[in-house]
């Protein structure tokens, strides 16, 4: 798989970041890097492997239908860039009509 | 024009379920509270916490895959479903994707001549709904409330076999009846807590090829949700008809004006990057878990219309009134325990209870009598103690007021027996023929239009106690003799 501008722009979209001119050469070098680190797994046949999912065989670990409250409204909003008295504030999410 | 075409419709809906705890956190999902109150660490999350699955999310799922007659998967694993909005905290909405806990089932809908229909289930799923975006209190800042965040729903995806905007109607409303009667949510679409998305295409009747799907978003009610449909099609009809094509996109849908207008274009498909939650450990549902969960089930709408049709042979529209919500079915069912005569019990349950519970605003679980009260006052009429009037009109609000007496006290205290004894009535009769022999002349001549003037003058006699049915039939004898 080779990492081109294309690709480079979908995942600069799909987690909201910028690369440009040399920042996305370098990012490209990077990745293909990564890639091509990783494709040595393909030197192994893992034709009947399951992928791992879980690090316990551990199932059914479920919680009883009860309220706790373990936060104040205050500790809730304390570390967040911008808020009121009572929201988390972001840039206007523009909603076209 | 739209007669050239057919709709294919498919539904999802989002059931809030009516859990204290969210879904992976414990933080409280009572609605009202102040904003940002009920979060925790987990549900605004911050990084390093770990969600934990609740219980009753599970539990509520395999309630209704089970009514629905859905398969139950026994492996269930959890989804990461990668998008940024501000009021998706992680990043990832936590869902189901390969495995979702029920696939297959159906709902059974009637249409308006009583025909049924079932419209296939593709899948359930669990996921957790989103916080809540403010955007119109401030010029420049959304707000954002958490308190929504990580509340449990269950996605219900309809095949799309629903072909109108009435059958559309009548789905939303069977699924409302069902997750009312399991109480797994309270089906209010006013408030949000079931939420309807329908994915409309349209093409030339008969044709085997699916036109381009628009997903039609906000319908805030039953009502809407076929407007929606109805207008959509119209719209998709008119494009086609025009030589215009139809954009894959996302609509929302206009209440006052009756229209719907475009949210966003789809042709970019969205890219969700879906892959297994690895925070949470997988779900097992044994056989022994389905079979426990069944036996909690209540009787279900389906089962009670079925019921009362066939076995009460009661009407298909009596049954869809006595099972429309659980509760007055469930006081119907209690009634005829001690009432054989369903259709009495019928016609007073959906007569005399509902419209004294209309009138006062009160919910059936307020009504002061119990069902076998109303039995015992059925009876009475059944065995011609009381005439039906005297029990509807009289016996039955002192009752109300009086619900420790019992419907004979009430009726002999009121002096509402009636006379169902042939020899006390016909001394009256006789009273009645001797006072107008020249009626009875024209009675016998022909005029039988006559015989309710002397049973209303026998009736009267007897001060409206007389069996009315008796009398008419003594009088009747008595003349044609």
């Amino acid at each position: 798989m080779q990492v081109d501008d294309k690709l480079i722009d979908k995942l600069a979209h799909l987690s909201r970041l910028e690369f440009e001119n040399e920042a996305k050469e370098e990012i490209k070098k990077d990745l293909n890097r990564i890639l091509s680190f990783v494709e040595k797994l393909n030197e192994l046949n893992t034709d009947n492997v399951e992928p791992l999912v879980y690090m316990t065989d551990e199932v059914n670990v479920l919680r009883d239908d009860e309220v706790k409250q373990t936060i104040t409204q205050e500790e809730a909003l304390k570390n967040a860039p911008k808020r009121d008295s009572d929201y988390f504030r972001v840039p206007r999410v523009v909603e076209k009509k | 024009m739209t007669e050239k075409y057919e709709a294919v419709i498919g539904l999802e809906i989002h059931i809030q379920l009516n859990t204290l705890s969210k879904a992976y956190s414990s933080d409280s999902t009572e609605f009202g509270n102040l904003p940002n109150t009920n979060v925790s660490v987990i549900s605004l999350g911050h990084p390093g916490t770990l969600p934990m699955a609740n219980k009753k999310v599970i539990e509520s799922a395999v309630k209704l895959g089970l009514a629905c007659k859905c398969h139950i998967t026994e492996f269930n694993g959890y989804a990461r479903k990668n998008y940024f909005y501000a009021d998706l905290p992680k990043g990832y909405q936590i869902t189901q994707d390969k495995t979702p806990i029920c696939t297959g089932g159906y709902i059974t809908i009637k249409n308006k001549e009583g025909k049924e229909k079932r419209i296939h289930l593709t899948r359930i799923h669990m996921e957790e709904d989103a916080g809540k975006s403010i955007h119109d209190q401030d010029p420049f800042d959304t707000l954002i409330d958490l308190n929504r965040a990580g509340v449990p729903l269950l996605e219900m995806v309809s095949e799309p076999e629903i072909k109108s905007g009435e059958e559309a109607y009548q789905y939303v409303t069977e699924v409302r009846k069902l997750v009312r009667y399991l109480e797994i949510c309270d089906g209010n679409m006013e408030e949000g807590s079931m939420r309807c998305d329908a994915n409309i295409s349209i093409m030339p009747k008969g044709s085997k090829v699916f036109g381009t799907k628009v997903e039609v978003k906000n319908m805030n009610s039953i009502r809407n949700v076929q407007r929606a449909i109805e207008y959509e099609i119209k719209r998709q009809a008119e494009l086609l008809e025009r030589g215009e094509k139809i954009k894959q996109e996302t609509r929302s849908f206009d209440a006052v004006a009756g229209t719907t207008f475009s949210l966003r274009s789809k042709e970019g498909a969205d890219d969700y990057r879906y892959f297994p939650e690895p925070d949470l450990q997988p779900v097992i549902v044994t056989d022994e878990y389905k079979q426990k969960i069944k036996s909690l089930l209540p009787p279900l709408p389906d089962e009670l219309f079925k019921k009362y049709t066939e076995d009460y042979k009661l009407s298909s529209y009596d049954a869809g009134v006595l099972t429309e919500s659980k509760e007055i079915a469930l006081y119907f069912e209690e009634l005829c325990k001690h009432c054989s005569n369903y259709k009495a019990a019928a016609n007073w349950v959906m007569g005399d209870i509902k419209s004294f519970l209309n009138e006062r605003a009160l919910h059936i679980n307020n009504f002061p009598l119990a069902p076998k009260v109303i039995a015992s006052l059925i009876r009475l009429i059944e065995e011609g103690k009381v005439s039906h009037s005297a029990a509807s009109q009289k016996i039955f609000p002192i009752l109300i007021e009086n619900p420790a007496k019992s419907p004979l006290e009430i009726a002999q205290e009121n002096n509402l027996i009636q006379e169902s004894n042939a020899n006390s009535i016909l001394p009256m009769i006789e009273e009645v023929i001797a006072k107008y022999p020249e009626k009875v002349e024209a009675y016998r001549a022909g005029k039988k239009g006559l015989l309710g003037l002397f049973v209303g003058e026998v009736m009267k006699l007897s001060k409206g106690k007389a069996d009315p049915k008796m009398t008419n039939q003594l009088v009747r004898e008595k003349l044609e003799s």
